[in-house]
């Protein structure tokens, strides 16, 4: 139930510097996501917190308890492994009442804590299986309420979800949310799937080598992403390179390759500064009349992907920019390819940043 | 009364909790494992050669001796390195049979093939001197003895006793290995044979690499059963053992001069030899490149397979099995000639017989216990790479050293180091010592690769449920790893009982089991073939009971 902090925390691997310099505060009862491509800390993190690894320098808390030199045993933290790590020469009872039992609960006490996690997560009939007698949702459910029963006021994830089905994951996910708010824990979710963050999240820490490039809720990372890389990894985004012509209020006119002209959201640019404008695919709308207004992108139809719900194409500009627009798949009839289009877009959805210096694939690559 | 006993239970896990995570006695605890194995185990032979050095002078000054010497340390090796191939050769098909026959048979010819290692070398040597030199063995079909005692019995011998560890290893490899491998080459075309030489050897080449060294360590090792076949002929322990009941009375400094010397050059010798094979083996190719498809189809199917299955159970069952089992014969007629109430009332040499017995097994279970003790923390540290990488990785070399040096010159070595050092110290303390030297490397082997096994994630996962790491160890490792540490007890505890070299090497009135075998068989002692039969066989008997008491431990919990 404690708020988290960690303050200034740096951790190296021999010559890898795993964090550098992280300063973070979950706050009470929050379900909290690190997100980011494999090697970007998250759980070098998350293993920080739960003392599974000692920090170089920094300062960690768990409430007001600074927890730098705490055991991970004495941090009343429940960890869920990726790989579950259930004991395999124990059945699922012995599992849960690991916790009660070792931190010398009485045994009528561990008894009545084991039911009634059980009872959350819906395995009591199992209680006398092994391990691996259980399927992969079973054995997820068992390693949560094992780390419930142990007592714990924190719950730390680590893509506890990475080694289910698709169909499973999308429903265990809202089911631990749901516990854990039930439970009015502090619970800390390491994931690399956006989507799966987006959905089950209160706020999401996104981070990238080490480092933390934005924290939000998932509305505020998709509508404003504070950097290309977040632009690119929530959600989707078109990038097209561009220069600054002029400054419009709140807009910036704005000149794609080939002098084709085009608007977006963004100030603080210098005129002929170079610019990369970010639209994510949902935003444009394929005009099909012969309307001329501003702001249009004028292409040919490449490619056409059935999605199910949507339809994916994707369209040369004559810029020779290349952009994705999804649309809903059953709305409107699907257009072919070689199709003459013409893409319009609000440009105050859109967002201007500066070109990256090392490059634009470099910037966004994960 | 059991309430207080429960609650004196639960007061000792709580305080050695309070201690395992207390970071001063958890370094202390792995320092002093480090220590004790340099001080009591890597060290001691080192030092008591470096100190008798002097008496070397001895066999310089002798040509012929030093001639006699090295040309016993030269049989050593080549008959090491000639068996461990034959036995290669004749372990891969074997492996083979076992790991990917059908028959339900197969489980009793994997338990058959243990046979000739449980069986105590001194027994073994003289089972098979009797198979095959004497009267009532192969021999009587043949006018006189079909083979005398000599090198080729000495190699017959040691091919036995090393059969077991070869196949055992091979054994262990393919059972580990990923079957798709061969699958995706056979669907590729490649027949059986092709799929087995091109794709599961190459892969497989550690494990070979590794079955060689050991049946080549315990060739060059083997004392007490090599001394009873060899007749005339030395190899190096062979020759050690003569020098010290030649003379270790009569000229006690011309004994240490040659005792010393070959001991040295042994322990050289198959240093350097171990380091090459270390550093050479991964980088071994296999030599056949070409490919026959027709010829190899022929060989991988119905017949060819039939034959070389054949072939295979003919060579285990007449040159290993039977030859090892062959001292029940005598046994049983001695049941039959009345000598049985002066066996079982100790009289005559019967009193020395069952003393020996019991040196013999407490020492094994003192050994074990001892060093399930001290190998404990240093398997930890090993397998949890507790001192990084590099570090963890050294002390996991240097544990194999006693492996690797002839026992008999271990126990030289060691012999003048705590003579020198303790001249009073008693010799069951001084034998004691030299067992855990020689042990040393199985215990904590089985110990660090069991503990590897277990994945950190449950270690872990303990932890953050609220376990101390003395819980942690005793409800999640121990339980997770006890039968593979379990088996390595009883391996440290039959090792011990048939170790013969190391024995002989440093006492001189204590006697063990097969140091009595060895010296009625060598007429040291006199004793009548039936008396001598019943003898080894009561040992071999005591080692199966042992292999069946673990079957039944671990039998189906190969977790």
């Amino acid at each position: 139930m404690p708020n988290i902090r960690v303050v200034n925390l740096t951790k190296k691997f021999g010559n890898v510097t795993a964090l550098e310099n992280i300063s973070l505060e979950i706050r009470d009862q929050e379900y909290f996501s690190l997100l980011g491509p494999s090697g970007c800390g998250k759980t070098t993190l998350l293993r920080l917190i739960a003392g599974l690894i000692e920090p170089d320098t920094g300062e960690i808390w768990i409430g007001n308890r600074r927890v730098d030199d705490v055991p991970p045993e004495d941090r009343d933290i429940g960890f869920v492994f990726q790989t579950f790590a259930l004991f395999p020469h124990m059945s699922v009872w012995d599992n849960v009442l690991y916790g009660p039992k070792v931190k010398n609960y009485n045994l009528k006490e561990a008894e009545t804590i084991g039911d009634e996690v059980l009872e959350l997560v819906k395995l009591h009939e199992r209680l006398d299986a092994f391990p691996n007698e259980l399927s992969g949702g079973m054995m997820q459910r068992i390693a949560v309420a094992r780390a419930l029963a142990a007592g714990a006021k924190t719950l730390l994830l680590d893509e506890p979800l990475g080694q289910l089905d698709a169909k499973v994951r999308n429903e265990i996910r809202y089911d631990i949310r749901k516990m854990a708010k039930d439970l009015n824990l502090t619970a800390i979710h390491v994931t690399h799937d956006q989507s799966e963050a987006m959905s089950i999240s209160d706020r999401i820490a996104v981070m990238k080598k080490g480092t933390i490039v934005q924290i939000g809720s998932p509305q505020e990372l998709y509508m404003n992403p504070n950097s290309l890389f977040v632009a690119h990894f929530i959600g989707e985004s078109n990038f097209l390179e561009a220069e600054v012509l002029a400054s419009k209020g709140p807009f910036l006119e704005l000149e794609l390759r080939g002098g084709f002209k085009a608007l977006g959201r963004g100030n603080g640019f210098r005129k002929n500064e170079r610019v990369v404008l970010a639209v994510r695919p949902e935003i444009f709308t394929i005009e099909r009349g012969v309307i001329e207004k501003e702001n249009l992108l004028k292409g040919e139809i490449d490619k056409v992907t059935f999605e199910g719900t949507f339809v994916r194409y994707v369209i040369k500009l004559e810029s020779q920019d290349t952009v994705v627009v999804i649309k809903p798949s059953l709305a409107e009839s699907w257009l072919e390819i070689g199709k003459k289009v013409r893409l319009s877009y609000s440009p105050e959805k859109t967002h201007v940043f500066a070109y990256p210096k090392a490059g634009l694939m470099d910037e966004i690559a994960v | 009364m059991r309430l207080e006993k429960s609650s004196l239970k639960k007061r000792a896990v709580n305080a050695l909790n309070a201690l395992s995570s207390k970071k001063p006695v958890k370094y202390t605890t792995y320092l002093s494992a480090v220590v004790v194995f340099f001080v009591l185990i890597l060290l001691p032979p080192i030092i008591g050669i470096i100190i008798k050095g002097g008496a070397m002078q001895q066999v310089f000054d002798q040509p012929a001796l030093m001639g006699r010497a090295l040309t016993a340390i030269g049989s050593s090796f080549v008959i090491a390195f000639v068996v461990s191939a034959l036995d290669i050769l004749a372990g891969i098909p074997m492996a083979w049979l076992i790991t990917r026959g059908r028959s339900k048979w197969l489980n009793i010819l994997d338990t058959l093939v243990d046979i000739p290692f449980i069986v105590p070398t001194a027994a073994l040597g003289y089972s098979l001197l009797l198979f095959w030199s004497g009267p009532q063995g192969i021999s009587s079909l043949f006018n006189g003895s079909l083979v005398s005692p000599g090198w080729l019995l000495v190699m017959l011998l040691h091919f036995t006793f090393s059969y077991p560890v070869v196949v055992r290893v091979l054994v262990g490899a393919l059972f580990d290995y990923k079957m798709e491998y061969e699958r995706a080459s056979r669907t590729l075309g490649a027949v059986p044979l092709v799929a087995f030489r091109t794709v599961t050897s190459p892969i497989l080449k550690p494990a070979f690499i590794a079955s060689f060294v050991l049946s080549f360590a315990r060739s060059l090792s083997e004392t007490g059963a090599t001394f009873i076949v060899a007749g005339a002929f030395e190899n190096g322990p062979v020759f050690i053992q003569n020098m010290k009941n030649q003379f270790s009375t009569s000229n006690p400094i011309l004994y240490e001069g040659a005792a010393v010397f070959a001991s040295a050059i042994l322990i050289i010798a198959s240093c350097t030899i171990f380091a090459l094979i270390w550093f050479l083996g991964p980088r071994l190719k296999f030599p056949f490149k070409g490919l026959w498809p027709t010829a190899e189809r022929r060989l991988s199917y119905s017949k060819a397979a039939w034959s070389r299955n054949t072939v295979t159970l003919l060579v285990f069952i007449l040159i290993v099995l039977i030859p090892a089992l062959f001292v029940a014969l005598p046994a049983f007629q001695a049941v039959f000639t009345g000598i049985l109430p002066a066996v079982f009332s100790g009289s005559g040499i019967w009193n020395s017989f069952w003393q020996s017995l019991f040196v013999s097994y407490s020492l094994g279970a003192i050994v074990t216990i001892l060093g399930f003790v001290m190998g404990l923390p240093m398997a930890i540290l090993i397998a949890r790479k507790k001192l990084g990488k590099p570090l963890s990785a050294l002390l996991d070399l240097l544990v194999n050293i006693p492996l690797i040096v002839p026992s008999i010159a271990l126990g030289v070595s060691l012999k003048f180091f705590w003579k020198e050092s303790f001249p009073f110290m008693p010799e069951l303390l001084l034998l004691i010592f030299a067992h855990l030297s020689i042990t040393y490397p199985y215990i904590v082997k089985s110990m660090s690769a069991a503990f590897e096994r277990v994945s950190m994630d449950m270690e872990e996962a303990a932890r953050t449920l609220g376990a101390k790491p003395f819980s942690v160890f005793t409800t999640i490792v121990l339980p997770l790893t006890k039968y593979s540490i379990l088996s390595g007890a009883i391996m440290v505890f039959t090792r011990s009982v048939s170790e013969t070299g190391a024995t002989v090497a440093v006492v001189t009135s204590l006697k063990t089991a097969p140091v009595v075998i060895v010296d009625w068989v060598r007429g040291t002692i006199p004793a009548t073939s039936l008396e001598i039969g019943l003898g080894a066989g009561i040992l071999v008997l005591l080692s199966f009971v042992i292999l069946f008491a673990l079957r039944l431990l671990t039998k189906g919990k190969g977790r």
